[in-house]
């Protein structure tokens, strides 16, 4: 496969993303509305020391942000005709993949930055220098890890943006019970450790947890690997899934 | 040297070879082995009724449809070896894709624009000259969404042809739209043609493909029943040409001159009578109404309908 036209591909994919996706309600509803009431329902008036529990919010705002815009777009395209349309343009599906996951981590990475900002004004957060490397490396790879997760949770999908947006939230809610949010990971033990992580987003939240200051469960470079690896996964699967129901609901 | 250029010689000039194709859903075989060629430049019908399978051979030879069997070059570049590059010399109007109702026209026209890898400057002069062509210009900025469906489908078709293609597919572009733009599509799309664009489109209009089309294939059930020119099927369209006449109180169809018809249906009060020339055969329905005094309470003629023309060559086949 010809490499400048398959990074062409994936690029201008992410562009109409952006430039349709971002204006869409659901977007917003699923990945700013619904982590801001999670922090308000679990966080807030509990008395809990926020500024340990941070790196927790952080983590999840990522996770629910990233991965809100890939849900929508494939079922979207599908409802209102372009997809097929798409898949006689000089793209293949996993650059359409790829594209979407792009479009994804830009929005995830966006407002976790501006979560970060607003947290940093009122937090006496302690992040030295060298740890702004991996800080912003966490960012990006956790972006692409659950942006790419999105993805993959659209590409069975029909027509129906709603049955998708439900099926994501059925898949993500129970991720962020078992992921160290609430809890660090270190603090648990025993089965909700190992549960803990065969989750992803355990590892982003340890990381995080890592680069502010606090213990973490495994050393935040092997908590990448993992992310990385995942995220190839995601992504190759998203590929096949797609591929096989691309003609799903046209 | 005919010899020597065999097959490769063949493939060159060929824009687009299809070679048994087939495909199914779930065990109901929608394409069934369609082969044929279309030479470079050719303006190539594909006519079949409601579920021939037009649109499944239209999805495999634009790659949106893996075949289940056989092989496609576009401009001698195999489909599944190269899909890009194939994809790459396409302009494609599918049955049911649209551009993106949420840009503008001149959005959908860069957008498609970039995806067939124009420079900005290119894509800018393109959209520009692509609005201009399609009577768009003074909606450019405004979002599809906004627009009726012939100029959805006109932006279309714009979207399509951007990057001036060297094969245009198009699946029943026409379908439901005004005269007005109906032309002014069909008027793109000649003009594109003459500069050298290889066209496909499928129809089932028998008269339209008859007019636009160097040679029309006909499917019928997934299978290729033929593929002619329009002038040679021509005589089997006429002879499925009909006036369906009804007159007040009884009359048998024997009280015409049979010199005017080749099958007479009659259903209820109406009779249907098959003709090569519908003019001659008016003439003696009012010949046969001046002579009895009757009243006629409708009459009109009916192109030659699908139905009829498959019975037709099905017929001759056999
Ligand atoms: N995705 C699909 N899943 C199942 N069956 C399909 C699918 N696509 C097409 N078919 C079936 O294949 C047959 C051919 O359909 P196709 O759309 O190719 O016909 P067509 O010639 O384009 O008809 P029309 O003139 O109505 O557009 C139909 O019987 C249709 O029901
Ligand atoms: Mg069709």
């Amino acid at each position: 496969m010809n490499l400048r036209l398959a990074v062409r591909g994936a690029l201008v994919t992410a562009r109409k993303d952006i430039r349709i996706y971002y204006r869409k309600a659901p977007v917003y509803i699923f990945g700013l509305v619904l982590p801001l009431f999670l922090f308000f329902a679990f966080f807030v008036g509990r008395d809990l020391d926020l500024q340990r529990y941070f790196p927790g919010f952080l983590a999840m705002t990522i996770f629910f942000t990233s991965s809100s815009v890939g849900p929508l777009i494939i079922p979207w395209e599908k409802q209102a005709g372009n997809f097929e349309r798409l898949l006689t343009l000089p793209v293949t599906v996993p650059m359409i993949v790829l594209g979407d996951t792009l479009a994804g981590t830009l929005f995830g990475t966006l407002i976790s930055l501006i979560i970060l900002g607003v947290g940093s004004l009122f937090l006496p957060l302690s992040i030295g220098l060298s740890s702004v490397l991996g800080l912003a490396a966490l960012f990006f790879l956790g972006n692409l890890c659950f942006a790419a997760l999105g993805v993959l949770i659209s590409s069975p999908a029909g027509r129906v943006p709603s049955n998708v947006m439900m099926l994501s939230t059925l898949v993500r809610f129970p991720l962020i019970f078992i992921s160290g949010i609430f809890t660090p990971l270190v603090e648990l033990e025993g089965s909700a450790r190992t549960l803990g992580m065969l989750s992803p987003l355990s590892y982003l939240s340890d990381g995080l947890n890592g680069v502010m200051g606090q213990e973490t469960l495994v050393p935040i470079w092997v908590g990448m690997l993992v992310m990385a690896a995942f995220t190839l996964v995601f992504l190759v699967a998203a590929s096949l899934v797609l591929e096989s129901k691309a003609m799903k609901g046209l | 040297m005919a010899d020597q250029n065999g097959s490769s010689g063949d493939d060159l000039e060929h824009s687009i070879s299809a070679e048994g194709l087939s495909k199914s859903f779930h065990g109901f075989q929608a394409v069934d082995g369609v082969s044929f060629q279309v030479r470079k430049g050719e303006f190539f019908g594909i006519l079949g009724p409601n579920g021939a399978g037009k649109t499944t051979t239209i999805r495999m030879l634009t790659g949106v449809l893996k075949p289940d069997q056989g092989r496609i070059l576009i401009d001698g570049i195999d489909l599944r070896r190269d899909a890009l590059a194939a994809k790459q010399r396409m302009g494609v109007i599918p049955e049911v894709g649209t551009v993106y109702t949420d840009l503008s026209a001149r959005e959908n026209l860069e957008l498609f624009g970039m995806y067939y890898g124009l420079s900005k400057p290119v894509r800018q002069e393109r959209a520009t000259q692509m609005l201009k062509d399609l009577e768009l210009h003074d909606r450019a900025d405004d979002l599809v969404k906004t627009f009726s469906k012939g100029m959805k489908q006109r932006i279309s078709i714009g979207c399509a042809m951007v990057h001036d293609p060297s094969v245009l597919f198009l699946d029943e572009p026409t379908e439901g739209l005004d005269v007005q733009s109906r032309k002014l599509i069909l008027d793109r799309v000649r003009a594109m043609n003459a500069a050298g664009c290889t066209v496909v489109i499928t129809t089932h209009n028998i008269e339209e493909a008859s007019r636009l089309c160097q040679r029309v294939c006909i499917i019928n059930k997934g299978q290729v029943v033929t593929v002619d020119s329009p002038e040679h099927l021509k005589s089997t369209f006429e002879q499925t040409r009909s006036v369906e006449v009804a007159f007040e109180g009884q009359v048998s169809c024997q009280e015409l001159s049979p010199s005017c018809m080749l099958r007479v249906e009659e259903s209820g009060d109406k009779m249907r009578i098959f003709t090569s020339d519908p003019d001659r055969t008016i003439e003696e329905i009012m010949r046969l109404r001046d002579e009895r005094g009757l009243r006629i309470l409708s009459l009109s003629t009916l192109g030659p309908s699908l139905e009829d023309v498959f019975l037709k060559l099905t017929e001759a086949k056999r």
